[in-house]
């Protein structure tokens, strides 16, 4: 954080608002609880201790800092297909290298030790993908709490291998049927289990969305991505890297890696969100911001998919982790500001991307980053070769290849 | 603004010695036509004050059964707009009876909230429950609202200690709709006691009547926590009531009827409820 009067890093406000977007909007139950984690919150990020523990949980539990790895042969394939005249060099960072295969036991660490300062007995959490499920039962386990796992049934049916994972750390898996069954729906079952046991639970909210003060915090917890990009980045070349990508579902690894950088002007930044069948297919994508308008679900005014009348619309991704009508409200703002150029990748693209990434690379990817490489692909080329950018490699893709190998039309035995 | 259909009709049944029956239904469900014959039904069946859920989507703070009325609603083509038709509906038959809306904010919001408070009133909506805008919201829609003329009806809950209390019923008007439990609509029975309890606690911060609501599903716990309470909600227990009415999904000849004979017991609960004393 910073207190430049003009810098992009100084939301949200007091209320919690991005501009328009963020803000506190649950029910009366559970605002004391919110104001009590705010406050707890507060607390904490100026506590050496806590900040000294969640340091060295990262380094020798999570295994941080982690890897910036230059993609030699994915750049030399695009650089070839402009007869070797242009292409950027490309860079991952190794966020699925981590602990659980994803950015997202940074987060966990941080809250499991909120959730443990406040006297919780008891954690809650949604997941879509399983990514953030497998970190919230993780953590769960290092610090020996019960965890209740809030997933879509359509998501258990197509992250079998995470949900086994979750089972494996001792978290109860609890299958949500209504609606899609997808992460929206998943959320709103965590909500309503925290509203019933609100004394006891530690809501984990995987992403940075939800009531203030969660987005700001696990914004903060995900923005170690980027301040290590920055480091290392400059270790390697001297200077800042010339542009920005990471996947979009609620937002969570795009925050981390851009927020570190938003007033470096010159580093251009993109937020990729899943365009599923087509962002011009109804319905048919999970694109919020390229085709969703403004609205107030799961405690936050933001960007969503939603009908003429306010009913929210499920959306579509080949990604389970993507597949979420809303995104983090600081991404709203960053759209309006024009600070970030939002773009969307189909569903055939990202699984493109994916198999590319496999071959080229020898790294399987997960289904969300997939998004951010196949806009990768476009964008390389269109950029001098003395250019760099960095992706973020936000998971591995060891979940996701039972559902890849359907699309593609192979068969493998069950889990 | 103290004088509306609302607190009129709280002070009447108070001259009664007895509490307010508040009866949710949700609108649209399970088609408009039966949704506005059920409307119609309830006041001769003894409801004091009558609240219409607006469908929503995502209704993060309530049960199966309010979830599956919006759903058959919203199936059924239910919009804000078509909930606004149908209190107008209603009110062309019924001058006295009060009507509150209670929802969630994102219909409105997409609706436009200036225009929905214009409309709401014009149609004869008397106040608003919005379960996810908290105090900390109030510029959205709740000043608004009562610059408009609407009674704005917010929920305290057992979370909701004296130090918050202030906050919470500041730009509360009409009644308090006191939550009897931590949890969703349509969950665990109250405790009749510790309601009590929490009901004076509130009644020393406000003059407003205070109804209780969550969890009161018949004649007995509604006489029980009309004891102390200004008004008694009942909504799960009336939705289920439509949904084992229906036929293939559909309204049927004893819709309407099964919901009237429900009403008409439980108000004899809330009506009994001081009897004895």
């Amino acid at each position: 954080m910073t207190d430049l009067p003009n810098s992009l890093k100084n939301g949200p406000d007091e209320r919690g608002f991005f501009g328009l977007y963020g803000g506190r909007f649950v029910a009366e139950t559970l605002m004391p609880l919110i104001l009590e984690l705010e406050q707890a919150y507060e607390d904490a990020k100026v506590d050496p201790s806590f900040r000294a523990e969640l340091s060295a949980l990262s380094t020798h539990y999570a295994g941080r800092p982690s890897a910036l790895y230059y993609a030699e042969r994915l750049t030399e394939h695009l650089r070839e297909k402009t007869g070797g005249r242009f292409g950027a060099e490309i860079w991952f960072k190794r966020e699925e290298l981590n602990h659980t295969g994803s950015h997202k036991i940074n987060n966990c660490l941080g809250q499991i030790l909120l959730a443990r300062r406040m006297g919780k007995t008891r954690i809650i959490a949604e997941t879509g993908a399983g990514q953030h499920g497998v970190a919230s039962a993780t953590v769960s386990a290092r610090f020996g709490y019960p965890c209740m796992v809030y997933m879509g049934a359509t998501d258990v049916e197509r992250q079998k291998p995470n949900v086994f994972r979750m089972k494996l750390l001792g978290a109860e898996v609890t299958p949500v049927t209504s609606g899609a069954g997808t992460l929206k729906d998943a959320m709103n079952e965590a909500l309503r289990d925290w509203v019933t046991n609100v004394d006891t639970t530690y809501y984990l909210i995987g992403t940075a969305a939800g009531p203030h003060p969660y987005p700001a915090m696990v914004r903060d917890f995900q923005s170690v991505i980027g301040t290590e990009t920055k480091e290392q980045f400059f270790a390697a070349k001297g200077r800042l890297p010339d542009a920005l990508v990471a996947c979009i579902g609620g937002g969570s690894n795009a925050i981390g890696l851009f927020h570190p950088f938003l007033d470096d002007a010159s580093v251009k930044i993109y937020g990729v969100e899943a365009g599923g069948h087509g962002v011009d297919v109804q319905n048919g994508h999970a694109a919020s911001m390229t085709g969703g308008r403004p609205g107030v679900l799961h405690g936050n005014r933001t960007y969503l998919l939603q009908d003429g009348d306010g009913q929210i619309l499920e959306g579509h991704s080949i990604s389970a982790g993507l597949d979420y009508p809303g995104v983090g409200p600081e991404h709203s703002w960053l759209k309006d500001t024009g600070r970030v150029a939002y773009v969307p990748a189909t569903d055939k693209e990202a699984l493109a991307a994916f198999q590319l990434c496999s071959r080229l690379e020898g790294i399987i990817p997960a289904l969300e980053p997939s998004h951010a490489l196949a806009h990768v692909l476009k964008l390389a080329p269109t950029m001098d070769k003395d250019q760099s950018i960095v992706l973020c490699l936000s998971g591995r893709g060891d979940k996701d290849v039972f559902s890849v190998a359907g699309y593609l039309g192979e068969t493998m035995s069950e889990m | 603004m103290t004088d509306t259909r609302i607190s009129r009709r709280f002070a009447e049944v108070a001259s009664q010695g007895r509490p307010a029956f508040v009866t949710f239904v949700m609108a649209g469900d399970p088609d408009p036509a039966a949704s506005l014959d059920i409307l119609k039904a309830l006041p001769k069946a003894g409801a004091d004050v009558i609240e219409i859920g607006m469908p929503f989507s995502d209704p993060m703070a309530d049960g199966p059964a309010v979830q599956a009325a919006g759903l058959r609603a919203l199936h059924a083509g239910q919009t804000l707009a078509k909930t606004i038709d149908l209190v107008r509906a209603f009110r062309a038959g019924d001058t006295t009876t009060p009507i509150v809306l209670m929802g969630y904010y994102n219909p409105i919001y997409v609706y436009g909230p200036e225009r929905f408070l214009a409309d709401a009133k014009t149609a004869g909506v008397d106040g608003l429950i919005i379960v996810d805008l908290p105090p900390e919201a109030d510029d959205e829609l709740c000043l608004p609202a009562l610059a408009g003329g609407l009674n704005f009806i917010r929920l305290a809950t057992p979370t909701t200690d004296d130090h918050r209390l202030p906050t919470v019923l500041a730009n509360t008007s009409g009644f308090v709709y006191y939550v009897s439990i931590t949890g969703i609509t349509g969950a665990a029975k109250p405790d009749a006691n510790r309601v009590a309890a929490a009901v004076g606690r509130i009644k020393r911060h406000t003059d407003l009547p205070v109804a209780v609501g969550f969890g009161v599903r018949d004649a007995e716990t509604a006489r029980e926590i009309g004891r102390n309470a200004d008004g008694v909600v009942v909504g799960s227990a009336i939705v289920q009531a439509v949904a084992a009415s229906l036929v293939d999904g559909k309204a049927s000849a004893r819709t309407v009827p099964a919901v009237a004979a429900l009403v008409e017991d439980i108000a004899r609960g809330v009506r009994a409820a001081r009897a004895a004393e």
